[in-house]
This record gives structure tokens, sequence and C-alpha cells, in this order.
């Protein structure tokens, strides 16, 4: 955790120096009080006393007392700001350290877990800074102060009074040592109650058809007990605090009275008002120190959480993207064209490589198909055009520049990409279009337009400034396709990147988009990667792949000859008849 | 440049980790009361703990409330010795080792009280959970597939915790504040009343103010979950889109909006805490005038002699133990109300309406070999308005094959959620060998089909348990022979502990050998109808041609429902279900179909046709 907090900023690191100040301030302040309760006591049991002076005592306590106050709230507003301040820093940090992340980052920690990461973990580092720094800091104060200010002549109380702490000490001790394990394992355990759960609704329609309700009740019902044995063991060892707290904090004034009361019977009488009304101060102060150990209990309890979420977010922060740009604006080739020279490829923790020695080359306005089986490695290639990851061996020239050569944000203003899964953003139809360029309204419309997407989107609630609400839930999954290849077309790129964006549309459809992109956006270089081979019969040149390598090249017609990868591909989707 | 508008109502539902800030905005229940009386009648199993929790509560509170009163006693003896020269050491021990006494006690019954309200709400969650996770697997499909459950169920899993720890913490901390409150009043007023008054005056200040911090600070808690809801939604919106915005350079953008958000949040965050944060120091402000307005007033009072300074002393104790209780009753009702609110949640799931009782039902037929499947004059709908089969009648005559096909959306399902009695139907019946599934028990239906579905569906556990799944009286034999007749027996040899290997979510199981474990699921289940769900996305050739092989092994001699996406199996069914919006629009084998020029003929030709018109 402490590694997190080496992130602050200059303006944080002043606020916790604030913060101590003004807690110091706050302590001293806090414990001069009692102070003056000595000197009312000195004074009520001198006989002919004035009341003035009682009074002028009492003006000093409130006086110290506010001034405590103040001081306590300007720490607050410190300790406020610096918790705000660094959470919304380090949530800044660990998000644009993941928008910096490649495909390879992203894998590896999965998508699900960097959210978690930057969502709850950030909560769980800000809800430790606001309730525990506070006290982090003053507690140590508090009972350094308070014990500077008790030690006085008379042993006896000390030894009571850290023979009372110690028993607390040591229960704390045995909490950290016992229970917060367990507290740490119920993560595990309600993770796996969760899993079950969740098990049982994704495959709700299995469990019913097998009749296996009673089984899977069975296993929560394990998990069940499992986290709930263990939170018991936990949470009752964790109850012994409050009890023994409060325990000290009263056998505590007992004892001192009790003590005092034989230091005084055995001193001098000029000397019992002396130690009576140091007894009563005392035994003030005591109290002090017992509540600073209610405070550091609670921050004990929260630090194992927290250590946790600082380590995953370590994790993140120490991570580096290993894709590094170029500094390439621009290609020194001919526009428009694409290579792959011997490129070979390995998913990191893979055994096999994805694509191996793949090599082509696509001229300006050609379209390039790409067909294979799962697994085959089609969508590499396409990520690989995207520098999504960096290709192990071989180089890929675009432009007639290595793709290592070119900044990221250059290499990608020249491609029109499509993913699989189609992607929309919470905003419109135009905003989703013309996503992360200038919005200019009669080129939305035109893209939605070869995108096939304007019969719908003109039945949609405001037409192109239509609503779309969060991941594209309002409209169907062919209509979100068609958008995603809007977006494409949308930026006027050298390149279309369509990876298996058309399986999602019916064949029609399918069709008619292919053709008008030909149409209307011709000069523009597409590469497609498919499962149809519908979808790619009229490309200029359709490549299939098989278990990462090229197993043939060429048209429908000649692969169909020659290939037989292609053929056994095209005999499972089309019948005999219809392939003659 | 925000092009991002969010919406506010669906944030909110979606900030389920905002609330699990420590600090939050109170949720209010709809039915305070209510909510409560809900979790009071549930709880009638373990009303004894709660009965013990609750009167060892007070126990503890009174005893520990004699303490202040001996000291008082202890000081008033020590005074009188300084005043007479001898010391009454016997009586100050005697009172010493009694109020120790009554200290340990109270601390021993404090101790039993938390570990009883521990357990109390343990069992209780325990309990909660354990009728969740039967709730889901009563009540109708109809509803479970309905996303809104999604978002309950999901809620509710947080819910239950927030009712725990507020049943096992906060109900008992609540009751022992009171009564600390009230005994410490009482005692301060026996004890001395002007005295009490000023220290009441300063505890009423104390509350009121903090009341007032609290409803003034509540708007920030407010934003402040919203902004995070707000925040938290873009995070997860541009994660899930990385691809995107990086592809479309779209960083910047989105980094915009991220500041700008969090900067929002910021603010409400700095500010919500600071406000609340007031509390512990305003309530230190009045812990300490009432502790200076005790000392001299008493003060004024000894001088004057109308008390002992004795008196003092157990007040200054009485005013810190009177003013402690305050917060915890204002963190305590906060608490209180997050709780109820989660209870109305979790008992609107345990309310939730289930399938209707079928005893008395046929719940096991023999000899089905032979039997026929009929639909006659089926009516279906989702919604009652909207009826999608009408009048389907249509006989399946046994160890035929039946393909049905249709564009995605087309309601395929619709059929498996019929026939599985997933889904009741409006009108009319179904009926496997001559008894309509109505009159059967649904445990009954299910064990007459087998099923395979697209959604290769295993789970946690050893690869022996995926694939006898609850059935009972499977022989290790009947087991290995039916992984041997899908090919995946040699599989599952090969990994380390065989049919004992526990699969996890990254298990380094591809797809097909997933598909191929489901169908031997099936086959170990022996049922003599099926329903079978081919996988669209292909797998590579040989797994695929094992799968393909595989099933036609499961199909063999029984009859068989397929949603297809193979033409090889539409082909070669006996008979093909064409659906389209919802409704089975044509019925026929291949051949037939063709010649009738419909929806069929024109799916199947569409994806051959070159260019052309549309």
């Amino acid at each position: 955790m402490l590694k997190l907090f080496r992130k602050m900023t200059g303006k944080q690191v002043m606020y916790v120096f604030l913060l101590i100040f003004f807690l110091t301030c706050h302590v001293v302040m806090e414990l001069t009080v009692p102070d003056y309760m000595s000197d009312i006591t000195k004074l009520v049991n001198t006989e002919g006393s004035d009341i003035k002076d009682i009074l002028r005592c009492g003006g000093m306590m409130i006086l110290f007392s506010v001034l405590a106050f103040l001081a306590s709230i300007t720490a607050r507003f410190f300790s406020s700001r610096l918790a705000a301040s660094f959470s919304q820093h380090l949530r800044h940090l660990i998000f644009t350290r993941v928008e910096s992340f490649s495909m390879e980052e992203i894998d590896r920690f999965s998508t699900a877990s960097l959210i978690t990461r930057s969502t709850n973990d950030c909560a769980q580092i800000q809800n430790i800074m606001s309730r525990a720094f506070n006290m982090l800091i003053r507690v140590p104060i508090m009972i350094g102060y308070a014990l500077f200010k008790i030690s006085t002549r008379y042993w006896q109380w000390t030894a009571f009074t850290g023979a009372s702490i110690s028993l607390l000490v040591g229960l704390l001790i045995f909490l950290i040592i016992y229970a917060h394990p367990k507290f740490r394992k119920m993560q595990y355990f309600t993770d796996n109650i969760n899993e079950v759960t969740r098990e049982n609704m994704t495959g709700m329609r299995v469990v019913r058809a097998y009749n296996a309700e009673n089984y899977e009740e069975t296993k929560f019902a394990k998990a069940n007990s499992d986290y709930t044995e263990n939170a018991l063991r936990a949470r009752r060892a964790m109850g012994l605090m409050q009890p023994a707290i409060r325990f000290v904090n009263n056998e505590l004034n007992i004892g001192i009275y009790c003590i005092g009361a034989f230091l005084i019977a055995g001193a001098g009488s000029a000397e019992q008002l002396e130690i009576f009304s140091e007894m009563v101060v005392f035994s003030t102060y005591a109290a002090r120190i017992v509540r600073g150990f209610m405070g550091l209990n609670m921050i004990f309890n929260m630090i194992p959480r927290a250590e946790v979420a600082a380590e995953r977010l370590n994790e993140v922060l120490d991570t580096v993207p290993v894709i590094r740009d170029g500094e390439k604006e621009e290609g020194e080739g001919k526009k428009g064209t694409l290579e792959f020279r011997n490129v070979s490829f390995t998913y990191p923790g893979a055994g096999m490589p994805a694509i191996k020695d793949i090599s082509f080359s696509a001229k300006k306005g050609e379209t390039v198909a790409f067909i294979g089986a799962t697994g085959s490695g089609k969508s590499t290639v396409a990520n690989l055009m995207m520098r999504f990851f960096d290709a192990g061996e071989g180089t890929i020239l675009v432009d007639g520049t290595d793709i290592k050569d070119y900044t990221q944000k250059a290499l990608r203003k020249k491609m029109g990409y499509a993913p699989q899964q189609a992607v929309l953003f919470t905003g419109t139809v135009r905003s989703n279009v013309s996503y992360a360029s200038d919005d200019i309204e009669e080129k939305v419309r035109k893209a939605v337009r070869i995108a096939q997407a304007e019969e719908f989107v003109s039945q949609m609630d405001g037409d192109i400034d239509a609503d779309v609400t969060r991941g594209g839930t309002n409209v169907s999954g062919g209509q979100k396709q068609r958008l995603s290849v809007a977006r494409a077309v949308y930026r006027e790129p050298e390149f279309y990147i369509f990876d298996d964006t058309f399986s999602a549309l019916d064949y029609k459809t399918d069709r008619v988009l292919r053709n008008t992109l030909k149409k209307e956006t011709s000069g523009i270089t597409t590469f497609i990667v498919a499962q149809r081979i519908g979808t790619i019969k009229d490309a200029d040149r359709i490549i299939v792949l098989d278990e990462g390598r090229i197993a043939g090249t060429g048209t429908h017609e000649e692969l169909m000859r020659n290939c037989r990868i292609y053929r056994e591909i095209a005999f499972t989707q089309l019948s005999q008849e219809e392939l003659a | 440049m925000a092009r991002h508008t969010y919406n506010l109502g669906q944030v909110q539902m979606k900030t389920t980790i905002g609330r699990r800030g420590g600090m939050r905005a109170a949720e209010k229940p709809k039915d305070f009361k209510s909510a409560w009386m809900m979790v009071l009648r549930y709880s009638r199993p373990l009303k004894w703990m709660i009965i013990l929790g609750i009167a060892c509560a007070v126990i503890a509170v009174i005893l520990s409330l004699f303490g202040p009163n001996m000291l008082k006693d202890i000081t008033n003896l020590i005074q009188a010795g300084m005043k007479s020269g001898s010391f009454d050491l016997d009586s100050i021990v005697r009172l010493t080792v009694t109020a120790m006494v009554l200290y340990v006690l109270s601390a021993l019954i404090t101790y039993i009280e938390s570990y009883t309200m521990t357990t109390y709400s343990a069992r209780l969650t325990q309990m909660m959970r354990r009728d969740i996770s039967r709730k889901l697997n009563s009540i109708p499909l109809s509803r479970t597939d309905s996303s809104s459950f999604g978002d309950l169920l999901s809620r509710v899993t947080n819910d239950v915790d927030t009712l725990n720890l507020a049943l096992d913490k906060t109900v008992a901390e609540l009751i022992a504040a009171a009564i600390t409150f009230l005994g410490c009043m009482i005692m301060m007023l026996i004890t001395n009343v002007e005295l009490a008054i000023s220290a009441i005056f300063f505890a009423i200040l104390g509350f009121i103010a903090m009341k007032y911090i609290i409803k003034y600070s509540q708007p920030y808690f407010t934003n402040r979950s919203i902004f995070l809801g707000m925040l938290n939604g873009h995070i997860e919106e541009m994660y899930a889109g990385h691809v995107i915005v990086r592809g479309f350079n779209g960083e910047e953008e989105s980094e915009e909006t991220f500041s700008e958000i969090n900067e929002k949040l910021y603010v409400t965050n700095w500010k919500s805490q600071f406000l609340s944060g007031l509390m512990m120091p305003i309530m230190e402000l009045v812990s300490n005038l009432g502790y200076v307005a005790v000392c001299v007033l008493g003060a004024y009072l000894v001088s004057r002699g109308s008390i002992d300074f004795g008196v003092v002393v157990a007040f200054i104790v009485y005013v810190k133990l009177f003013t402690q209780p305050l917060t915890q009753v204002a963190e305590g009702t906060t608490n209180v109300q997050t709780a109820a609110a989660a209870a109305e949640r979790i008992f609107q799931l345990l309310s939730e309406e289930e399938m209707e009782d079928e005893t008395g039902k046929i719940d096991h037929i023999d000899d089905i070999e032979n039997a026929e499947v009929v639909f006659d004059h089926v009516n279906f709908g989702y919604t009652p308005e909207r009826t999608i089969i009408k009048d389907f009648s249509f006989t399946v005559y046994p160890g035929h094959h039946v393909a049905i096909v249709g564009p995605t959306g087309a309601g395929k399902t619709t059929l498996v959620n019929l026939l599985m009695r997933f889904y009741e139907l409006n009108s009319g019946s179904i009926s496997i060998g001559g008894i309509k599934t109505s009159d059967m028990t649904r445990e009954c239906v299910h064990s007459l089909f087998g099923m395979v579905l697209q959604d290769t569906w295993l789970f946690n556990g050893t690869v022996r348990d995926n694939l006898i799944f609850g059935k009972e009286n499977v022989t290790e034999e009947e087991m290995i022979e039916a992984c041997k007749s899908v090919g995946i027996h040699h599989y599952i040899s090969s990994l380390p502990k065989a049919y004992d290997t526990i699969l996890t979510d990254d298990s380094n199981m591809s797809v097909g050998q997933r598909q191929l474990m489901t169908i031997a699921r099936a086959m170990i289940h022996d049922a003599p109808l099926l329903i079978l769900d081919e996988a669209t996305s292909s797998v590579d050739t040989r797994t695929e041609q094992m799968v393909q092989d595989a099933m036609n092994r499961l199909m063999k001699g029984r009859t068989s429902f397929t949603i297809a996406h193979r033409l090889s199996t539409i082909r070669d069914a006996d008979i093909i279900l064409v659906m389209k919006d919802g409704d089975i629009v044509e019925t026929g084998n291949h051949e037939e179909l063709l010649n009738m020029h419909g929806v069929y003929a024109e799916l199947w030709n569409s994806q051959f046709t070159e260019g052309g018109t549309i």
C-alpha cells in the first residue's frame, strides 16, 4: 500500500503535512482540557477558594475545547480533500494506463478483472483513505501524547494502565493472527457462492432438463455453509474486541481510584490534595488511550482488504504496454497497399503459434478475404493489421512502411475496422458513427446509408440523433453490426478490416451491403474475415487458413478446383449442385 | 466535448459498486416497518436467539451503569479520609471488587450477546441464501429469462450481506445505545438534577447538530453515488470496447469524458466526506462542553456544599457514556434504513410466484420407446397480447428427426421451451405417447428428454459430476461406455486425474471437447427423446466431424428435435419446421418445402444468389 502512496502528487503530500500539523494541534488542545480539571479539583477541595477562579478554569476549558474543535475540522477538511484527490488521481492513473494497454495486456488481466480493479479496488483505497487515514495519524499522536502526560511519579498507576492496555494489545494480536486470515478467506467463499448461483442461472435450462435442481441445491448448500462457518468463526472472534475495550475502559477508572486511595492514604497530608487531583486527570487520560485503541482496531479491520486492493492496483500500474509507438506519420510507399512478409505470431501463454509464416500482399482497391475453421488464425491476421498485437516474426508493411515505424495513431487512422463483436457506446447513432472524428451530419447519413442501416435508423425515435443505450442494447445484433460498419465507413479510411463482421447479417443484407460498399467507396483496400463462403465468393483473392498456415490462395473458382480444405468448408455449407 | 449523455435512471440501477463503499447515501425503503416485520417473521425459527441477544444487551448495559455510582462512593470515601485523616480502605477495596465483578459480568454478557447476534444473523442469512437458491429453481423460466430478474438476483446477493451486517452489529448496538442513553439519564437524574439537566442539554444540542449535518450532507452523498455510477459505467464501457477505442484513436475523447466525471466525483467526494466527517469533531466538542459544564457547575455546587465531589467524578463518566451512543444512533439509523431496503428486495425475490404444485400428476412413464409426439391445436405467446404460435397441429412419429430452421430471432427456441414445458401453453396440448405433458409432472417431462444445447454448459466440478449430473445409479462402466461412444474417453483419460479432474473456467478444454462432453451427458441420461441445438460457429474440421458423428450416434433410435444450422442435417431430416417471426410458417421435408417456393425456398436460395435483385 505504501508503494501506492508513493504516487501522491506534491499537492497531496502537502495535504498530508497539513493534516499531521492540524491533528497534532488538535490532540494537544484536546488533552489540555483535563489539565484545568486538575486545577478545579484543587480549588474545590481547598477551603475558601474563589468561585471566579473556578469559572476562569472553566472558561479556559471551553476555549481549548473550541480550539481543539477548530483544529479538528481543519484537519478533516484536509483529510477529505486528500482522500478525494488521491483517489481521483489514482483512478485517472489506472484508467489512462489501461487505455494505453494493447490487447496483450488486456488479455493478460481480462477485461472483467480490469473493470473490478478500476472501480472496486479504487473505491476500496478511497474508503480506507477517508476513514482510516485520519485516524492512522491521529491515534499514535494521541496515545503518545497521553502517555507522555500520564507519566507521573506514581509507577503504580502507570503499571496498572500498562497492564490493562496490554490486555487489549494481546487481544488485538490474537485477532490479527486468528481472525484476519479468515476475513481474507471470506472473499474466496463469497466468490464461490456467487459462482454456484451464476452457474445455476446460466445453466437454468440444462439444470431443469436433467432434473438436477436437487443436485444444484446441495452444491449451493455446501458453498453456503462453508461461507457461513468461516464467517461465523471470524466474526465471533472479532466480537471479543468490543466488550474487551468497554471492560478496560470501565475497570481502568475504578482501578486508578482504588490505587489512588492507597497512595493518598499513604502520603502526608500536604501531598494528599496534589495526588487526588492528579488522579482525577490521570483517569481521563487513560480513557483517551483506550479510545485510541478502538480506532486502531477499526483500522486493522480495514487494512487487509485495502492491502489486497492496493496490490491489484500496483499490478496494473507496473504493467507497461509491450507495443511501442514508432515515429512515422506517413508511409513511404504506394498508398493503399498492405503486405505480410513471413509473419508468425503466438498468443502470449499459448503453446502453438496462431499463425505461421503468412505472406500475402494487397494492392489498392483490392478485396482480400480470409476463411478457415475457428482457431485457424483468421482473426489474428486482422488483429495484427490493426497492431493490437505485435507480430513475433516477419514484417507487416502498410503503404510500404513497417507498421512498427508508425505511431499507433497514424496507423489506425488509415484503418476502418469493424470487429467480430460489434461495440456501440452510450450516446446517439450519430455519436457512434462519427466516433472520435469531427461530426458532420451529411457524412453520417451517407455512412448509415452505405451500411444498410438507413431503414432501421429512420424508424428509431430521433433518426440519427436517436439514443443508443449502454452496450447498444436497444438495437438488434444485426443492426449493431451495420452501425459498426457505418463507423468504419465514416472514417474514409485507406483500408477496411471486417473481422467476421457480416456473419450476424442475413444473407440478403450481407450481399447488398458488400455491393454498396464496393460501388460507393471504391479504391479502398478491403480485408474480410468470414465463415460463410457466400460472403467472400466474389473477393479478388481468398486466402484459406488452416491451423495458422495458408492452405490455399485464389479466387473461389480456383480454390474449388485445387484446395481440398476450401472444398470441405464449401461442402458443409452449400450443396453440391449449387457449387457446380 | 462530452458526447456521451447519460441516462440517470439507468445509471442508478447499475451502481452496484457504489453501494459497497463505507459511507453512502441512505437508501430509503418503501415501507420501513413492514420490511422489518418481514425480517422478524422470517426469523421465527431463530426467535430464541433474538430474545437472548436482546436480553443480554439490556442486562449488560444496566450492569455497567452502576459503575460510576461506585466510583462516586470511592471518591467520597477518599475525600472523607482526606478530611478526617483515617481512610476506610476496606470499604474502598470492597467497592472496587464489586465494581470489577460487575464489569466482568457485563463484559461476559456483552460477549454472549455479540456471539448470539452474530450466530443469529449468520444463520438467518444462510437460510435466506438457501431459500433464494431454491427459489431460483422453482420459478417459471418466463420469469428468469427476463433481464429484470437477473438484475434483481445480482443485487440481492449484495443485499443479503448488507442485512447480515446490520443484524449482526447495528440492531444490538442500537438497542444497547438506547438503553445506555436512557439508563444514564435516569442514573444522572437520581444522582443530581442540576448536573443532569446541564449534561442532557448539551447532548440534545449535539444530537440536533448531527441530524442537521446528516440532512445537509445527504444530497452530496446522492450526487456522489450518481457520479460514481456514471464513472464506473464509463469505465466498463470503454474497457469492453477497448478495440474500438484503440482502433479508432478514441483514447483522448474517452479520457476527456473520464476526467470530466472524475472531477465532478472529486468535488462531491470531498464535500460529502468533509460534511459527514464533521460529526466526530462536533460530538467531541459537545462531549467536551458537557464535561466542562459538569466540572464547573459541579465545582460550584461542591463549594456551596450541596453535593460531594464524588458526584462530579461520577458525572464525568456519565457524560462520556451518555454522548457516545448518539453517534451510534446516528450511524445506526442510516444502516437500519439501508438494511430495510435490502430486506424488501430479498423478500420481493422470495415471494416471486412459483410454478404450480404438481402433486398427483403422472410422475413416471415406462415403455415410452415407440411413442409419438403430438402437437394438438397449440397456441402460445410470450405475452398475452401476442400469440406467436397459432393453432399448430403436428405429429412426430417415433424415431423421426425433426429439424427446426429459420433466421436468427425467429423463435426456434420457443418450440424447445414448449416441448420441455419450460413455458406453459395458452391452449391446446402436447402429448407424448398419448399422455398430455400438462398431465405429467415437469420432472417426468424432463426425464423423457435428453438435451444438448449450443451453449455447452459445464460447471466447476469433476468431469464425472459434469457427466452424471444428478442422475442416480450410473455405473462406472455405463459412463465410460458413453464417453467411448462419443469419442471423448481417450481425451478424458489423458487428463491428470481422468474422470476426477476438476473442470474450471480456465480449463484447457476446447469448444469441440465441451460439445462432446455434453453429448456424452445426454448419452448417459439415455432419454427416449432428444433436443439438439447445433452449434453455429464451426470448430476445426476433424472435431466437427467427431461432434457430428457423436450426435448422429446419439440420435439413432431416438426421436429428435434439432435446431439445425447445418444444411446436411436439414436435408436429412424427416420433417422440417420453418419458423419466422416466432411463428411456424411451413412444414414438410426438404423437397416439399423447396417446391412450395415460400420462406424456406427463399432462405435456401438467398445464400447462393450472386448480386441480383433483392
